[in-house]
């Protein structure tokens, strides 16, 4: 793999935000809108609970790190879709651009905003509803680091569908989060959900994660087998996720996808 | 050293330059295309298609619409599978050295313009990383200069006139100073004198570099102004080859377009289905 490639397509990415406000505003925009609903949210179950559960950290906490994930996944996928927006895939793989090239690319655009996306959310949680995000200690640095992979992983396989299946299939992308949610447990224990779901839920790194979460803020001891196999999961669908997007790859070149894509309808 | 084959006084319409180019000592041949296939469930949209293209040598690649030019291109440009045969690029097999093939190649073609939200410069240095060009800043600045692209270099390519457009791309095209250079109707919708101008800025090239140079397009007269050798295509097979020049003439034709236009029909008449 070398490194002038990868740095092309990240490249690529930072021209469009420094041109385009408009690019910009999103990495911060919803995020606030989230952070500020769920924070008033909070203070006002605060205000008229018994005070053993403390909302804002409970709540705001899961919102803040699911929009992480969130906005992880949609990192890559936005980068990817900027392609296909602009039907540039002639010009990107009529090169010697590789395909472990152009997703690494993608995945470290996504990592640079998401990072942005997060320092905003946590000045904004902090700041107006006090949330102790460092509080969280070392656990900290697990949580993240599986919710990074795992959305990474997801927004690859996003890609994947629709280079696959055509660029109408961008509207099939964008509730994955949505659909995910009730499965990941972001604001319940995973115990409160059906067998069937349950089962779902363990294949899901990040149900793990807010387990973990909510072991912390209740005081009990986080299951570190959890969040060990958590990653586990994660890594393995990283690695499946490079696989199917290459595996998508060598379809649309057979087929004569990639060569005659366009933004008419799904395949 | 050798110089590219040339019939004598076969110099066609042109204003353009055609004294001889002086090729590289390079004997192999740039490009050659063997056998090359490509099925697309029940129909054969390239047929066994078998040629080459030597260093400082422009071949024309004509025939009407659907005939498979473009799919040869995209199975050259390494963006589409073959079915069977091979293409080789420089020596290396794309199929097993594609990203090394693909360092000595590179194409414009105007339904291939690069993302209209970039500048000209943006578009020129992302593309010059994908190549890892060195020194790439010099080189852009190179090809800034010789298509005239300093007023532009800050305008987003969405923005600019086709002319310009097709500038930026030969421009793009010439970022890793390939061996081999695709153009795929390199002046479809340009004026005459924009046409004219981009002709003889491949003219030259090859007179500099050397490179070989596979062109499409549909203008019969450019064909015969530019290139060294045509190869019709028709239903996925190649039906002639020759000098474009002396074509004509050879199969009772006064002009090359209206050899064009006979075997463009001959074929489409009398052809079975695949």
């Amino acid at each position: 793999m070398k490194l002038q490639p990868v740095l092309g397509i990240v490249l690529r990415q930072l021209y469009l935000m420094r041109s385009s406000p408009i690019r910009v505003i999103p990495l911060f925009a919803w995020v606030a809108v989230d952070i500020v609903l769920w924070g008033f949210i909070a203070r006002y179950l605060n205000s008229i609970g018994s005070g053993k559960i403390d909302f804002t950290a409970q709540l705001l906490g899961a919102v803040l790190f699911w929009d992480l994930f969130t906005r992880i996944m949609q990192g890559v996928t936005v980068a990817f879709l900027e392609d296909v927006w602009t039907r540039n895939f002639l010009n990107l793989f009529a090169t010697p651009l590789r395909i472990s090239e152009y997703v690494c690319g993608l995945v470290l655009s996504s990592i640079g905003t998401s990072v942005l996306g997060l320092l905003a959310m946590l000045v904004l949680a902090t700041c107006v509803f006090g949330l102790d995000f460092l509080g969280l200690g070392l656990l900290l640095v697990p949580v993240v680091g599986i919710l990074f992979v795992f959305g990474i992983a997801l927004g690859i396989v996003a890609s994947a569908m629709v280079l696959r299946w055509g660029p109408a299939s961008e509207w099939l992308i964008w509730p994955i989060p949505a659909l995910l949610a009730p499965f990941a447990g972001v604001f319940y224990p995973v115990a409160t959900l059906p067998a069937w779901m349950q089962s779902i839920s363990s294949a899901l790194p990040p149900s793990y994660v807010f387990e973990a979460l909510r072991a912390t803020l209740a005081g009990r001891p986080v299951v570190v087998d959890g969040l060990l196999w958590a990653g586990a999961i994660a890594v393995v669908e990283l690695v499946l996720s490079g696989a199917v997007f290459a595996a998508v790859h060598r379809y649309v070149m057979r087929s004569g996808l990639l060569a005659r894509y366009s933004a008419e309808s799904v395949v | 050293m050798r110089r590219a084959h040339r019939e004598p006084g076969c110099a066609g319409p042109d204003a353009i330059d055609r004294r001889p180019v002086v090729v590289t000592s390079n004997s192999a041949p740039v490009l050659e295309v063997r056998a090359l296939s490509k099925r697309f469930g029940a129909k054969l949209a390239v047929k066994e298609v078998t040629f080459s293209i030597r260093h400082g040598e422009i071949v024309g690649l004509v025939g009407p619409n659907g005939a498979g030019k473009t799919t040869t291109i995209n199975m050259i440009l390494g963006v589409l599978d073959a079915s069977a045969g091979s293409v080789t690029v420089a020596g290396l097999d794309i199929e097993r050295h594609r990203s090394e093939a693909l360092a000595r190649s590179n194409f414009a073609a105007t339904y291939a313009a690069l993302p209209g939200n970039l500048t000209v410069e943006q578009n020129l240095r992302v593309i010059g990383l994908l190549y890892a060009t060195p020194a790439l800043g010099e080189r852009v600045e190179q090809l800034v200069r010789q298509f005239e692209l300093g007023p532009l270099r800050n305008t987003r390519c969405g923005l600019l006139s086709s002319g310009e457009q097709a500038r930026v791309n030969l421009a793009k095209a010439l970022m890793n100073r390939p061996e081999l250079l695709l153009l795929d109707e390199p002046t479809a919708s340009l004026d005459p004198a924009a046409a004219q101008t981009i002709r003889e800025q491949i003219r030259a090239l090859v007179q500099q570099n050397g490179c070989g140079i596979l062109w499409t397009s549909h203008n019969m007269s450019e064909v015969e102004q530019v290139c060294d050798r045509v190869l019709f295509l028709s239903r996925g097979a190649i039906l002639l080859e020759g000098d474009p020049r002396r074509l004509p003439g050879q199969h009772g034709a006064r002009t090359l377009e209206e050899l064009f236009i006979r075997i463009a029909r001959e074929p489409l008449a009398s052809a079975p289905d695949p």
